[in-house]
């Protein structure tokens, strides 16, 4: 392990670096940290330039119960998850079967396909908006969910096409030439053999996809307008328009709208870390 | 009558056969039409109607002129151009600081104390969040008035210093804000890196007395090599992609002093600032070969390791 374990170090350097990692925590969250507390005031604490003492009155509830009632702000999250949940299905769906393809068959071509789906994904969002938009214009989706859920589906099968073909390609080629030896057809394998042997990699994507698409802010703007299909992130930014220094309602919004990402990241970590880091250990 | 429409069970054979013979040849096409359509609906073809719609005068509904590269010729005269292309320089350079520091924190958290997978999360949770919604919070933190950094200001006796209104200073403010989640990705990327450092090579090293800088130099940061690429090329398009970030602290602003490639073009071809599809593209196309460059770099890699077997 690198650096030493600190268990080896003098006990005096122990106790400090016990010491130090919570401080650097506390820093390291700073910003968190200070929304967090901001949205448990009211607006005078604000104006007042307290922004790090004890709060003169505990608004949380006050401020939640603002931000709920007086803007379209359910309506926002509700949007974000009938955006979010069908990309994540679609895309995930799509890509175990180009991934499965990619992986287990040899044809001309395979290669390269598979390096347009790679290359698909690290291009700026820019060469595909005016194309994209027009095209949603002209199938009557614009300012639709729909609309907006197939190009995220579309764009989204790039980057999971990745993970699953490289995914399946680690598995033992040998369990699928077995079946094909006991003549199972090629949809059984699929169906019977790599399905439930991808099932983590599904797990990892759809955690991934979540928080991607949740956290998406330019194609919201691009494709949507009007506030009844607006995901909460643009949403957010609407509002702020309107809570020109009032902080403290920022501040309850902006946790509502990072709360259903953040929970999805806790609650699967593990998948979450495993998908982000594919490839940072292969040799 | 029915019995005409039934093939016959020699015809069966000859169907199931034919079918077996090319299955394997057929079915990965089967499996990759859905997933090809759509990427290439929505991603592949779009590419090359913007390319070529730089070549046009449009504004979206009437009908389109073709200009050749008018388009072109007016960008290499277009300050803002300039503005844009030279904060991307910026965002790259100071962007890149995001690979160390993230190396930095998870040295410093490689470590196996109490509660340590806990912090390690929090040290996460920035990336978790969005953009914009980071974006919102720095723009608040950078308030002169009532913002956090306001009393810090006033210690210093640079009270009421707006750093986004700053057009010298803006565009840092704002990748300040970006470096906040890159970090944390950098970060996830190199521990997951050091987890999986064989112990044999750090024995080893120990052994023959390599210590602190010349054991992490020589043994650790080689083998941290796949991180490093990674965290690089996620670090270079973010950089190149930033957009949320301008769009919700400055919106180009202070006088364009923020702008980027990526808003430039959303301004040119989508704000109220006119709609012009073809000067936009023309943007987005520049932009593309810039970043065509790392897509390259990247896939080729990828075909050299696949061609030596990985």
């Amino acid at each position: 392990m690198f650096p030493t374990p600190i268990e080896k170090a003098a006990p005096a350097t122990r106790f400090s670096y016990k010491i130090a990692v919570p401080i650097a925590l506390v820093i390291w969250l700073i910003p968190l940290l200070g929304v967090m507390m901001t949205a448990l005031r009211g607006p005078g604490d604000i104006t007042a330039g307290n922004l790090w003492g004890i709060p003169s009155e505990l608004m949380l509830a006050t401020n939640f119960n603002d931000v709920f009632t007086n803007t379209p702000m359910w309506d926002f999250i509700l949007n974000s998850f009938k955006i979010t949940i069908p990309t994540m299905i679609g895309a995930v769906a799509l890509s175990c079967m180009t991934g499965f393809a990619l992986a287990s068959y040899e044809f001309k071509g395979n290669l390269l396909l598979f390096f347009m789906f790679v290359a698909g994904n690290f291009i700026p969002f820019q060469i595909l908006m005016i194309p994209v938009r027009d095209l949603t214009f002209q199938v009557g989706l614009y300012d639709t969910i729909t609309g907006l859920v197939l190009f995220h589906v579309a764009f989204q099968t790039g980057f999971c096409t990745l993970f699953m073909r490289n995914f399946i390609r680690a598995l033992p080629f040998e369990l699928i030439e077995a079946a094909r030896i006991d003549g199972a057809s090629e949809f059984k394998i699929f169906w019977q053999i790599v399905l439930p042997l991808i099932r983590p990699a599904i797990a990892a994507l759809c955690v991934l996809i979540f928080t991607f698409i949740w956290n998406d802010y330019f194609w919201a703007t691009v494709l949507i307008q009007g506030q009844h299909a607006m995901p909460v992130t643009a949403g957010l930014k609407s509002l702020n328009g309107q809570w020109i220094a009032a902080y403290h309602l920022v501040s309850a919004g902006a946790i509502v709208a990072a709360i259903p990402p953040v929970l999805m990241f806790f609650i699967m970590q593990r998948h979450f870390i495993a998908g982000l880091t594919l490839g940072a250990s292969k040799g | 009558m029915s019995h005409t429409l039934t093939p016959s069970p020699r015809q069966e054979i000859r169907r199931s056969s034919w079918w077996k013979r090319h299955q394997q040849q057929i079915t990965p096409w089967l499996f990759l039409a859905p997933g090809l359509i759509f990427f290439t609906v929505y991603v592949i073809y779009p590419i090359f109607q913007s390319m070529a719609i730089s070549l046009y005068e449009w504004d979206g509904l009437s009908p389109a002129t073709y200009i050749g590269f008018a388009n072109y010729v007016e960008l290499m005269d277009d300050e803002e151009f300039y503005t844009s292309l030279w904060n991307n320089v910026r965002w790259l350079i100071c962007f890149m600081l995001a690979v160390p520091l993230g190396l930095a924190i998870a040295l410093f958290l490689n470590q196996t104390i109490f509660g340590i997978r806990l912090i390690k999360s929090l040290f996460f949770f920035p990336f978790v969040i969005s953009q914009a919604v980071i974006g919102l919070i720095f723009t608040w933190f950078y308030e002169p008035n009532y913002g956090v950094i306001a009393p810090l200001l006033n210690m210093v006796g640079w009270d009421g210093w707006a750093i986004l209104a700053d057009e010298d200073y803006a565009t840092y403010g704002i990748i300040f804000a970006g470096l906040y989640p890159q970090i944390a990705y950098c970060m996830i990327l190199y521990l997951t890196g050091l987890n999986n450092i064989s112990a044999d090579q750090i024995e080893a090293g120990r052994m023959d007395g390599a210590k602190g800088w010349s054991l992490f130099w020589n043994i650790i940061l080689p083998q941290l090599r796949p991180a490093t690429f990674i965290a690089v090329v996620v670090t270079i398009i973010g950089a190149l992609r930033s957009f949320d970030m301008i769009a919700i602290m400055t919106q180009g602003g202070p006088w364009g002093s923020t702008n980027v490639l990526a808003y430039f073009m959303f301004e040119q071809a989508l704000s109220e600032y006119g709609y012009r599809m073809g000067y936009g593209s023309a943007i987005a196309t520049i932009l593309f070969a810039i970043m065509l460059v790392y897509i390259t770099f990247f896939i080729y890699r990828m075909y050299r390791d696949e061609k030596r077997g990985l």
